[in-house]
């Protein structure tokens, strides 16, 4: 039988030096799962979606990625990387590149694509998320939104199983959310798998089939948003829900 | 409008003569003055003149070699500069130990090892390898190059190479840091990004980190080509015949010290200023492009 968990963590551990970021995480993430991680700042969130695909190197335990294990050093974690995109808080466009150069670059190195190819993908992609007017822009021209809207559409231009977001709306101003969200919301309804560390709780409610809360680097609780919001079984998510929800 | 009614008032003298000349750039215009006195020298005076003649095949000398020491000291501080920030011990030990010890030794003294030490060198171990050649290989197309291999001579190796390879050798630990500043002046995030597309650590350095870093790294990269143009005057203790070593030989030959070194200055200044003025040029277009 298939297993049909494409992101399996166990006994997930990742210090600082003297900080703790991850203490003892186990998670899995089905295919075509949207996977909602919050919690306060400091609480380790990013790192566990970092060391998703290996941007951080965890102490112990293990990461299985659609049956391949990144902690091992034998893999070749390039293979791994290609097939999960990420978005990141602040964007990081390459400056040098155009719209079109962003999301064609990985794919003609990586992918090995031929330039009309990864070209005609490409638009494709910008006309998804809306700005195929911006192809040839540099990332210095575009607004917060559109950034991170190039992001995206550099990321999925991979054709990637798995999607992190770390962050994605918390560098932009109020107005700008909704764009990001609106694709990130078609995205989940197409099936994508998504891992999201975020502070939006609607975007929770409306896409996510399970919330992780983390704090102080441990999971201290999962479940699917309405019984989240409806009754936190944690003292910790009763106290941390209060505080952030009007 | 207000705005015409502004430009047809008289402007008010608010600035006092005075401050406007301490703007004026009197060391440019001095320097202009000496060179607008020596060139009249030049084309005027028969002792300028002979001194020019004797000269020019030193100039020529001079941009040849600082062109081909920058060039292999390019290649140097790339590689040695990519190691500088590489998290392989031995890669990065091997290019710290470079630069460091370059960083080190005065400039004159390395050229001077090269020349006496570095060649004698390099050439008994290429005699012993041909050697060892000839008797290994009877015959095949490697035969000949075993042969020049044993029978090289250190009188073979031409001054002009060894300073070549010592300036090379010493400019390259300096470019190397040059680069290494480069590459961490880009942040963090780019290479993350294209790590995190499957980009292998070359293939982001290649089209990510260094199409980026060489915007910051090209004034510093100017103003060492012209460093080197001023330390290619080192070479004259190797008797290379570049400008300064046909200064001193324009001299004996003569006994005009004064228009032969005023001339060699010249020359000199020439090519930097030109030089710098590129360099300047440079830097305001990547200023622009920001």
């Amino acid at each position: 039988m298939k297993n049909d968990d494409i992101i399996i963590i166990e006994h997930l551990y990742k210090s600082f030096g003297e900080v703790e970021a991850v203490v003892d995480a186990s998670l899995r993430v089905k295919r075509g799962e949207v996977c909602f991680i919050f919690g306060p700042s400091g609480g380790g969130k990013s790192t566990l979606l970092r060391c998703i695909n290996g941007l951080e190197k965890p102490d112990s335990g293990t990461i299985i990625i659609d049956g391949v294990d990144v902690t091992d050093k034998n893999i070749n974690i390039d293979e791994v990387r290609a097939e999960i995109g990420m978005v990141f808080q602040l964007f990081n466009l390459f400056p040098h590149l155009t719209a079109l150069g962003n999301i064609t670059i990985a794919q003609e190195k990586v992918r090995k694509r031929p330039k009309d190819e990864a070209e005609r993908v490409a638009m494709s992609l910008l006309e998804r998320v809306g700005m195929p007017e911006k192809a040839n822009a540099y990332p210095i021209q575009l607004s917060g939104g559109q950034k991170q809207r190039v992001a995206m559409a550099r990321a999925l231009a991979m054709n990637p199983k798995i999607m992190l977001f770390d962050e994605p709306t918390s560098a932009l101003d109020a107005e700008m959310i909704k764009e990001v969200l609106d694709v990130m919301l078609n995205l989940a309804k197409e099936g994508m798998t998504m891992v999201v560390v975020s502070h939006e709780m609607g975007f929770a409610k409306a896409a996510a089939d399970r919330m992780v809360f983390l704090d102080a680097g441990r999971i201290i609780e999962q479940a699917t948003p309405e019984e989240l919001f409806k009754n936190p079984k944690e003292d910790r998510t009763k106290l941390f829900l209060s505080q952030i929800l009007y | 409008m207000a705005i015409e009614r502004e430009i047809e008032r008289p402007r008010p003298r608010l600035i006092p003569w005075t401050a406007k000349l301490a703007e004026v750039p009197w060391w440019a215009l001095f320097i202009l003055l000496m060179g607008v006195l020596i060139a009249y020298f030049l084309f005027t005076d028969a002792i300028y003149q002979d001194a020019l003649q004797f000269l020019i095949a030193g100039v020529r000398l001079t941009i040849l070699v600082s062109l081909i020491s920058f060039g292999l000291a390019l290649v140097a501080g790339l590689i040695v500069g990519l190691g500088r920030v590489s998290k392989n011990v031995v890669y990065f030990n091997l290019s710290s130990l470079y630069v460091e010890v370059v960083r080190g030794v005065p400039i004159l003294v390395m050229l001077i090892y090269f020349a006496w030490v570095v060649t004698p060198l390099t050439v008994s171990i290429l005699n012993r390898l041909g050697t060892a050649m000839l008797q290994n290989l009877a015959s095949g197309s490697l035969v000949g190059l075993a042969d020049s291999l044993a029978n090289l001579h250190i009188q073979d190796v031409e001054m002009t190479v060894r300073a070549i390879a010592g300036l090379a050798f010493c400019y390259g630990a300096f470019e190397a840091e040059v680069v290494r500043a480069g590459i961490e002046s880009i942040e963090r995030g780019q290479m993350e990004a294209a790590r995190s597309l499957g980009m292998s650590y070359f293939q982001a350095m290649r089209y990510i980190i260094l199409p980026q870093a060489i915007r910051t790294v090209l004034p510093p990269l100017g103003n060492d080509f012209i460093a080197m143009l001023k330390d290619s005057s080192l070479i004259s203790v190797l008797a290379v015949r570049e400008l300064t070593h046909l200064g001193k030989l324009n001299r004996s030959r003569t006994f005009r010290t004064f228009e032969t070194w005023n001339t060699v200055t010249f020359l000199y200044l020439i090519l930097t200023l030109s030089l710098s003025v590129v360099v300047k040029f440079i830097e305001r277009r990547m200023a622009f492009e920001e």
